[in-house]
C-alpha cells in the first residue's frame, strides 16, 4: 500500500504550496488516477512517490516503510516509471532498453533475454522483429508499447505512469488504453497514474482523485464520483455530461430485469454499457432493448424506464 | 612549376622534411589530446548547470575570437619559445570548440531522456556513461573536428616562436622569397587540415547514423 501522511511540497521562491497537506491511500493491486488542472500538484505528488520529488512536510510510506530512509535508486528500480515522452534511450535497442533496470539489478543474460522475450510479447510486440530496432524506428505507439515493458521489466510492484497516452493519436490512444488496463490487472500492479483526460481517468481508474491548489477536492470510485460530486468545482470539472459518463461505467447485466414474452427490435450484451444501451434505445425509439449473451441466449430486459433510473441507484 | 620543384625538394631533402612533417603532427597531436583532457571533462561537469553553461558558452565562443597568432604570440613573453609555449598555445586554441560542442552536445539531450534515466533508478555516473556520453559523442566528434582543423592551421604559425614543424618551410620560404619551399610547408598543411576535416565528417555521420 502507497500512504501519503499530510505531503506537503513547496518550490523554493514560490509563495504558495505546489501540494498542500496531502493525505491519499492507495490500496495494493488498484489503480488511482490523479486528474485536475494544470498546476494541481498531480505530476508534483506522483513523483514523491519514487523521490523525484522530496516532500517538503509529511511522510510518504510504500507497505508501512518511510521512503525517505530507502535509497532513491534502489527504492525507483522496484517503481515502474512510464512517462509521456516515453523517454527511450535513441542509441540502445529496442532489448536493450527493455534491459535497463535488469541491468542496474545485474540480471544474468539468459534470465533478463527470457524476459525480455516475454515483455514485447506482453505490449504486443513481436520480440523477433522489434529486438534490435532502435526507437526511432518504431511509431509513437510502439515507442510507449516498449516504455511500459521497460517500466515493468523487473516486475515493480508500483507503476506510476504520467500522462502515457498523452502524446499518442486518439486511435491508438483508445486501443493502448484497453490492452494496459488489462495488462495492469493481469499482473496486478498498483498504479498511479496522472493524467488530465477525464475520460481516461474514468476508464482506467479504480479511483480516481481529483485535486486543485495542491489539495484533494475527492477521492472515490469513478461512479461515486460521477454520482456524488463533493462540491461545484468537482461537478463543474466532470461537466455537465457526467450523467451520461457514469452510464458508460455501468453493465447493462447489473440493472435488467428479467427476459420479456415478445421480445423484438435491438439486443445489448449483458457486459456491454449502459452508455450503449442508451444509444441503442435512442437510435430506433424504443421502450426498452433485449439482452442476449454473445451465445444468442436471451437473458434480460432492460427498460427505458430502468436505464434511466440507473443514475439514481447506488454505485 | 612550383609544385613539382616543391616535390623535388621534398625528396632530396626526406629526412629534413618528415621531421618537420612528424613535429607538425605530433605538435597537433599532443594539443588536441591535452584540450580534450581539459575540455571534455569540463565541459560534463559545466554542463549540470543551465548558468554555468551559459558562462562557459559564452566565455569559449569570444576565445574562439582571438587570432591564432595573437595566443601563439600571448604565450611568448611567459613561456619562451619552443615545444612548450606552441602546445600550450595550440591547446588554448583548440579547448573553446571542444568545450562548446561538449555542453551543447549535452545539453541538447531530450529532458525526458534524463528523467526516464533518473526515474528507473540510474545513478549519477550510469547516466552518464551509458546516458550523456554515447548521445553527446556526435556533438563532441563536430567538436574535435573544429578544434583539429583550428590546430592544423595554429601549428603553422608555431614556427614563429619556435615550435618547429611545417610552419618552419613557409617562414623560410617567405625569407628568402623561394616560392617552392613555401610550398613544401603550406601544401601539407592544406592537405592535413582537409583530411582531418573529411575525416571526422565521416566518422561524425557514422555516429550519428547508429541511432
Amino acid at each position: 500500500m502507497i500512504k501519503l501522511e499530510h505531503v506537503t511540497k513547496n518550490y523554493e521562491g514560490s509563495g504558495r504550496h505546489a501540494v498542500d497537506g496531502l493525505d491519499l491511500d492507495i490500496e495494493n493491486g488498484t489503480t488511482v488516477a490523479l486528474i485536475g488542472p494544470s498546476g494541481c500538484g498531480k505530476t508534483t505528488t506522483m513523483r514523491m512517490i519514487n523521490r523525484l520529488e522530496q516532500p517538503s512536510a509529511g511522510r510518504v510510506l510504500v507497505n508501512g516503510e518511510d521512503i525517505s530512509g530507502i535509497d532513491p535508486r534502489d527504492l525507483r528500480r522496484r517503481i515502474g516509471y512510464v512517462i509521456q515522452q516515453v523517454g527511450l534511450f535513441p542509441h540502445m535497442t529496442i532489448e536493450r532498453n527493455v534491459a535497463t533496470v535488469p541491468r542496474l539489478l545485474g540480471w544474468d543474460k539468459a534470465r533478463t533475454g527470457r524476459r525480455i522475450d516475454e515483455l514485447l510479447d506482453l505490449v504486443g510486440l513481436d520480440p523477433a522483429v522489434m529486438r534490435k530496432r532502435l526507437p526511432h524506428e518504431l511509431s509513437g505507439g510502439q515507442r510507449q508499447r516498449v516504455g511500459f515493458a521497460r517500466a515493468l521489466a523487473a516486475d515493480p510492484e508500483i507503476m506510476l505512469m504520467d500522462e502515457p497516452f498523452g502524446a499518442i493519436d486518439p486511435i491508438t490512444r483508445v486501443k493502448l488504453q484497453d490492452e494496459f488496463r488489462l495488462i495492469l490487472k493481469k499482473v496486478s500492479k498498483t498504479v498511479v497514474m496522472v493524467t488530465h483526460d477525464l475520460d481516461e481517468a474514468i476508464k482506467m481508474g479504480d479511483r480516481i482523485a481529483i485535486m486543485r491548489d495542491g489539495r484533494l477536492l475527492q477521492y472515490d470510485t469513478p461512479q461515486a464520483i460521477l454520482a456524488k460530486p463533493a462540491d461545484d468545482f468537482v461537478r463543474s470539472f466532470l461537466g455537465k455530461d457526467r450523467a451520461i459518463k457514469r452510464l458508460s461505467l455501468i453493465e447493462v447485466e447489473s440493472m435488467m430485469s428479467p427476459a420479456r414474452e415478445n421480445p423484438k427490435g435491438a439486443t445489448v450484451y449483458p457486459g456491454d454499457s449502459l452508455h450503449i444501451a442508451l444509444s441503442t434505445i435512442i437510435a430506433d425509439d424504443l421502450e426498452g432493448v433485449d439482452v442476449v449473451t454473445v451465445d444468442g441466449h436471451r437473458v434480460g430486459y432492460l427498460s427505458r424506464d430502468a436505464l434511466f433510473a440507473a443514475h439514481t441507484a447506488a454505485g | 612549376m612550383i609544385v613539382v620543384e616543391a616535390f623535388n625538394w621534398i625528396l632530396a631533402h626526406q629526412t629534413e622534411f618528415f621531421s618537420a612533417f612528424n613535429r607538425h603532427l605530433a605538435l597537433c597531436l599532443i594539443s588536441l589530446a591535452i584540450a580534450s583532457a581539459i575540455a571534455l571533462p569540463l565541459g560534463f561537469w559545466v554542463a549540470r548547470s543551465q548558468k554555468a553553461s551559459f558562462v562557459a558558452i559564452n566565455i569559449a565562443g569570444s576565445l574562439r575570437s582571438i587570432p591564432s597568432l595573437a595566443i601563439l604570440a600571448g604565450t611568448m613573453p611567459f613561456l619562451g619559445i619552443g615545444l612548450l609555449p606552441s602546445v600550450v598555445a595550440l591547446v588554448v586554441l583548440a579547448v573553446p570548440p571542444l568545450l562548446l560542442n561538449t555542453v551543447v552536445g549535452i545539453r541538447e539531450i531530450e529532458p525526458s531522456i534524463i528523467d526516464a534515466a533518473d526515474g528507473m533508478g540510474m545513478g549519477r555516473r550510469e547516466i552518464l556513461w551509458q546516458v550523456e556520453l554515447p548521445l553527446a559523442v556526435p556533438s563532441i566528434i563536430a567538436g574535435i573536428r573544429t578544434g583539429a582543423i583550428q590546430v592544423i592551421g595554429g601549428a603553422a604559425l608555431a614556427s614563429f616562436i619556435g615550435g618547429g614543424g611545417l610552419g618552419d618551410f613557409i617562414n623560410a620560404g617567405i625569407a628568402i622569397m623561394n616560392m617552392p619551399r613555401l610550398v613544401v610547408g603550406a601544401l601539407p598543411i592544406a592537405l592535413l587540415a582537409i583530411f582531418a576535416e573529411v575525416f571526422f565528417g565521416w566518422l561524425q555521420r557514422w555516429l550519428t547514423q547508429r541511432r
